[in-house]
């Protein structure tokens, strides 16, 4: 946790004119597709669903 | 010593056995398992039961090594000690080895006092077979016992280092969500996207505020390895949710910024309560963070004076 080595490991989102650049991104097509993405996401990638606003959630490994 | 005279014993053999018997007893009181588990196999007690009876046949034998006098003899004490630090490097090697894969990490500043006090509990053995040994060869077998006794008491009760019990009070917590943002009554704790996990940490976390008693305590709490140690003493005693695939529930302690005080978080196995205030109670005062900035105020006091008379630059 103390080691800053936190990563965005992905990014999940409706709103598609809201999000670009590094991380991969999935685009979803409503809020039901965004949380079962992102549980798939956070299950498969071990890391930790966190809400940016809504309809965005990024998917953060920590330390 | 006469009723040993017909076994034909060396001379100073009663002086090194008492002190022996005393370093190697109070090596097995301070090695009592606790909440902690560490160390909790057989290989680990007995590679400790040795290296304790190793120093407290040191500390005992140096009583007749300066009486004969044969003070050269004394310096194997130096040795002693090299080894002893050796001692720490090791179990700061396997403890460290072993914090990867460990789900709820002790922390550094955990591991660097655990290994610390393995490396100062040789020593606490070498002193007590020096000082009976030294009390056999004054006083007799009565001096050694009394003083074998004393030398126990002190290690247990003074060795034993602080609680946070001690300087903090521990107060049972309310969980909360502000939007995604978890909280611990006004304590930001972190950010849960998935309305399932809020769910299910508002009905199965626990969480209890600690509160420090004075600035000294505000201090020790504020190190964050002090509060991974927190953290990693709830999980062990009330155990964790937590799993690779769910860092969300993993234990976590912050503070609040302006009061100091610092709300801890868990998802245990067992919901209850008394335990986990228990088990913030009887965390560990670390010694890499216990600090006492209050007690500096006499030496802040003393440069300000001098800053009155110009003595010393602004």
């Amino acid at each position: 946790m103390n080691q800053n080595t936190d990563s965005i490991q992905a990014v999940v989102t409706v709103n598609k004119d809201k999000v670009s650049g590094g991380a991969p991104i999935f685009f979803a097509r409503n809020e039901n597709e965004l949380v079962s993405v992102s549980v798939s996401l956070s299950k498969i990638l071990d890391s930790t669903v966190h809400e940016l606003e809504r309809g965005t959630y990024i998917l953060v490994r920590h330390g | 010593m006469n009723v040993l005279g017909w076994l034909n014993l060396p001379e100073y053999i009663m002086v090194i056995l008492a002190g022996v018997l005393a370093g190697a007893i109070s090596r097995v009181l301070l090695l009592r398992i606790d909440y902690r588990q560490y160390p909790g196999y057989p290989h680990g007690y007995l590679a400790h039961l040795s290296l304790g009876f190793i120093a407290s046949a040191l500390g005992a034998v140096a009583v007749p090594a300066i009486l004969e006098p044969d003070y050269t003899a004394a310096t194997f004490l130096a040795l002693a000690a090299q080894q002893f630090r050796e001692i720490r490097n090791i179990e700061r090697k396997t403890l460290e080895s072993l914090e990867s894969t460990e789900l709820v990490k002790r922390g550094l500043d955990y591991i660097e006092g655990i290994a610390r006090t393995f490396e100062a509990r040789n020593y606490l053995v070498m002193g007590t077979a020096f000082a009976t040994s030294l009390a056999t060869q004054l006083g007799g077998l009565s001096a050694a016992i009394i003083t074998a006794l004393a030398a126990l008491f002190v290690c247990r009760h003074f060795m034993s280092g602080e609680l946070i019990g001690n300087i903090c009070d521990v107060v049972p917590a309310e969980l909360s969500f502000d939007g995604p943002l978890l909280m611990v009554d006004e304590i930001g704790i972190m950010n849960i996207g998935l309305a399932s996990m809020r769910e299910k940490i508002v009905a199965e976390g626990l969480a209890v505020k600690i509160i420090p008693r004075d600035g000294n305590a505000r201090a020790t709490i504020h190190d964050i390895g002090q509060r991974n140690a927190l953290a990693f003493t709830a999980a062990v005693i009330l155990g964790t949710k937590k799993d690779v695939d769910i860092p969300e529930f993993t234990p976590m302690a912050r503070k609040n910024p302006d009061t100091g005080d610092v709300g801890l978080y868990i998802l245990p196995v067992e919901k209850d309560m008394e335990r986990l205030i228990a088990a913030a109670r009887l965390t560990p005062v670390l010694e890499s963070a216990r600090s006492k900035p209050l007690t500096a105020g006499s030496v802040v006091k003393a440069v300000r004076k001098k800053q009155a008379k110009g003595g010393l630059k602004k």
